[in-house]
Formats: C-alpha cells, structure tokens, sequence
C-alpha cells in the first residue's frame, strides 16, 4: 500500500526490518525540512512570528498524540527522544519516588532489554524486587499474571507486543487486572503503536512509552504517556532549560506546570514535527487497515514458507506482524548476509531480548518484520531466495 | 587467492573446525569473546606451557567467518612461541586492516585478506584474535 509515498523504494530494496525502524514517507520528510528551510526557530520563547509558528507546530503534534492514543489530555503526553528514554523517566522520574524496598514489579524474560536493565538498577539503587511472571509457550497469559500478583506487587512493565516473537499481550485485560489491584500499569508500545491502534484509557495504561521512528517518523524521538495525576507527581530527571519558573541564587526553584516540567532543554523540534506528519499519515491511513494488511502479509508468508523445507519458524502462531526463523543449521547472521546479497534487509540477532534464550533455547535468529507498504511480490521474492539457499555459501564467502 | 580454493577454506574449517568442545581442566585459560557489533559468542581457552601455547579449544555459536577464523587461528598457533604468537597477530591485524603484511607467516589465515570488502564481517575475523590478545601477557 501507498509504496509511491515511501522515496527510498525507487531503489532496488526489500525492507523487512520493520520492528528496528521503519521507511520514511515524503510527508515526514517535506516537514522535517520544511521547519529547517523556511520556519527554523526554538520553541517556547521568541515574540517573532517564526518562533510563534514552531510553537504552535510543536504544540499541535501533542493533540495529535493525544487522538493517536486517545489520551484525556495533551498535558499527558511528553516527548522524549525515544522509547528508552521514556521508560527510564518513568522508572527513575516516578517510580524511584514511588516504590519503596521490597515492593515487586512484574516484567518476563521476553521484554526488551529497555525494560528491564532499568528495572534492575533501581532494584540495586532502592531494594525494589523484580519479578519475571512465567511464560507459557513464550506467551504471557492472564491466569499467570494473576499467579504471579501478591500483596506487594505495585507495577507490572510489559511490551504490549514483543521484538522477538511478536507475539501480542492481552493488554485489555491485564489493565483491567491492574486496576482491580490498584497496580500501576506501564506498557512498552514500541511494537504495538505503529501497528495497532491504542486507547490508554479503555486499556487502562498509566503510562506508556513510544518512538516516532518505529512509525515513520524521524530518529531520536518519541512520546512518554502518563495518566495526569501520576505525572503531577514525576520528578524531572533532567534539569535546566525550558523546564523551570524561577529560581534563585539561594536555591529557591519553582518548575514549570506539565509537560514543560518534563521537556528540560531545546527539544528535538524538528523530529517531533516529523513525527506530528508521520501521526497525520498513519490516521489518514487507519491503523485497523494496516493491522489487516500486516496480517494478510503474515498468513501469505507462512503459507508460502511451506515450499521451503529447511525453514524453521519459531512463531507461527503469533498474532503480531513478525516472523522469527532460521535456515536449518545455518547461523543467523549468515542467513542475514545472504539475503543482503538480493537487497533483502532482515535482522540478525537476539534483538535486545538476552535472556529470552534462556527460555526459547534459541540464541539467534533472523526476524522478517511487515510494514504496510511491503508487498505479497516481495515475499515471493524472498521465498525464492530462501529456496536457493543450498549455495549460501557461494554467496556469503 | 583463488576464490572458490579460498571458499574451500573457510568452509572446512567451519563444518569441521579443529579443536571443537570446552575441557574440564584449571590448566587452561578462558576467555569469552563476544563482538559488540554482532551476535557472534564463543568461548575459546589456551593451555600455555614452557613459554608456548600447548593447547587452545573453542565453543560456542558464531557466524562462518568466525567459526573458520576461530579454528584456522588455532592450527596456526598452536606449539607457538609469545614472540611468534605477536608476529602472526601483528601482521594479521595489518592484513584485515589492509596495511602492509607479510603473507608467508599467516598459512591459512591468508584466506581473510580481502575481509575489508564486508565491513560487518571484519570484527568476525578478528574475534578470535581479541581472545588472544587478553592471554598472550600471561605467557
């Protein structure tokens, strides 16, 4: 779908790598350079009428994000430079104040590696515990969340679709769960807001933590989502600029209301105007129709996967829009230079997700991930390299 | 070098690396060697005895340029003195970095010598040379 928007394409390539970033359309682009050829000013305080222009560009893109994820207000939304900044302002802006030693929060094994390594810094620095809720096939089921919740458990930190496996959690419902216990719910949409659409109120997420780049928009940008009441409570984790009120030499500080509060520094205007246009796109788009699109894409690939015996999928009854495989007996990497060699791009790896293998027994894979502009000619393109990998070896040494 | 005696090479080593499986043994030396920029993970572990290294074994899962880099460097070294053991890694270093070397001390790890061409691949051929780097002190 829409593959003239995506300039990149005219060059012979077949992107399959998704879940690490995806392609830009023109519309991201002409706004990122459209604010740095005739609007170019910072945001927040200049009386001159480009600087008057940024603000609203700038500001306008926080009731976009607000529609996007159907939040209550824009103040509860705070761009950051990305999912891993987002989840660490929310483990060490709020939670650090608002967890006490012993205290659990509730992750698994198959989480990025964003939330978790901070999870078990502040685990370290305040005696928190962290507690990994078991997987079932891989999967995180209801009746596991709930075994695993005691009287102290206060958050549970999950991907609402994982980078591994793709696999999608009953967000619905645990949030649901959460709110029956009175546990604060973060969910880690990296995977899930370019692909499906999200509602944080009807999932009952407190916060919630996205990158632009994953959803065509720019690099080094992204949203942390806070329900109001739980933000009027965060700490800045970083302080200067564009974040405070008054101070004095005496050390007298007020900080500003919210989001500024959040946003110390000049932030990254022209990525977080680049992400407003990737937000418009992706709305004009649906987001229903580019989950359905993905999932034919799936079901096609699967299907056509069938014709190539050395194949081995890990995860073919997962909803999401990934797929995890290997050719028998070859090393991830090296299937991943082979394919590189006919312009195919796929990840190689164990996808910041270390200890995972602890549990697939599986180090490394290779991971196709869809996009709504990749193509059932695409796959059959891949398919056909895939059945001609008997001389791997002639292509990749 | 002919290209497909090169393949030839590498390939053998691969499929049939020398050396292959960890002892149980405190006379050895272990090192991991992971590669930031890849998924390539191998455990390798040198027995050094009377100034030269005795014995070198290797696990673990990497991609078919390390896997051969790995095995290759172990034929290569073994029975070898520090000063030789620095000589090969000198001029293999220059070779990957594509400065002047000498090729007749190098044998089979001459296969490596347009390595350069795939700059995600050249961290796999020195992966097991960074193992020896952190043991070749201890001789």
């Amino acid at each position: 779908m829409h593959r003239e928007d995506f300039p990149i394409l005219k060059q012979e390539l077949i992107y399959f790598d998704n879940s690490a970033t995806t392609l830009k359309p023109q519309q991201v682009i002409d706004a990122v350079v459209d604010y740095y050829t005739t609007y170019t000013a910072n945001a927040h305080r200049g009386d001159y009428d480009n600087s008057l222009k940024v603000d609203m560009m700038y500001e306008q893109v926080r009731t976009k994000v607000k529609d996007f994820i159907h939040c209550k207000d824009e103040k509860e939304v705070v761009f950051t430079s990305g999912t891993t900044d987002s989840l660490n302002k929310i483990i060490f802006g709020y939670m650090k104040c608002f967890l006490k030693p012993g205290d659990e929060v509730l992750i698994t094994k198959a989480e990025h590696a964003s939330n978790i390594l901070p999870w078990l810094e502040l685990e370290k620095e305040i005696g928190i515990k962290v507690k990994y809720i078991p997987l079932e096939n891989h999967l995180v089921t209801l009746k596991n969340v709930e075994n695993s919740i005691t009287d102290k458990t206060k958050v549970i930190s999950l991907a609402h679709i994982t980078n591994v496996l793709g696999d999608i959690r009953p967000i619905l419902e645990i949030g649901k769960l959460c709110r029956d216990h009175g546990i604060l719910f973060v969910v880690d949409g990296a995977q899930s807001v370019p692909h499906i659409k999200i509602d944080v109120q009807e999932m009952n997420i407190d916060f919630l933590a996205f990158s632009a780049h994953k959803m065509l928009g720019p690099t080094g940008v992204g949203v942390l989502y806070g329900r109001l009441e739980l933000l009027e409570n965060m700490k800045p984790t970083c302080f200067g600029g564009g974040m405070n009120a008054t101070f004095t030499s005496t050390g007298e500080v007020e900080y500003k209301s919210l989001p500024s509060r959040l946003e110390a520094g000049t932030p990254n205007i022209a990525g977080v105007i680049g992400m407003g246009a990737a937000i418009d796109y992706l709305m004009n788009l649906g987001m229903d129709n580019i989950t359905k699109h993905e999932r034919y894409l799936k079901a096609y690939f699967l299907e056509k996967a069938k014709e190539v015996p050395n194949l081995v999928i890990y995860n073919k009854e997962m909803e999401g829009s990934l797929i995890a495989f290997n050719i028998d007996g070859v090393f991830s990497q090296d299937t991943a230079v082979y394919l590189n060699h006919y312009h195919i791009c796929v990840r190689a790896g164990n996808h910041c997700a270390k200890i995972l293998k602890e549990d697939l027994l599986v180090k490394n894979t290779c991971r196709i991930s869809f996009y709504f502009y990749n193509t059932v000619e695409e796959i059959d393109q891949l398919i056909a390299v895939l059945k001609n990998s008997k001389d791997i070896f002639q292509i990749v040494l | 070098m002919d290209p497909i005696l090169k393949r030839k090479i590498m390939l053998e080593h691969y499929e049939h690396p020398i050396h292959r499986g960890l002892v149980e043994d405190d006379r050895y030396i272990k090192v991991n060697t992971s590669n930031e920029s890849c998924i390539d993970n191998l455990d390798i572990m040198y027995k050094i005895e009377d100034g030269r290294i005795s014995d070198i074994r290797f696990d673990g899962e990497a991609c078919v340029i390390s896997i051969s880099a790995t095995s290759i460097m172990i034929k290569n070294l073994i029975g070898k003195t520090k000063e030789e053991i620095m000589m090969i890694l000198k001029n293999y270093e220059n070779m990957i970095d594509q400065k002047e070397y000498d090729d007749a001390v190098l044998g089979e790890l001459n296969v490596y010598h347009d390595i350069y061409q795939q700059p995600n691949r050249r961290k796999c051929a020195l992966l097991p040379f960074e193992s020896l780097k952190k043991i070749v002190d201890k001789m």
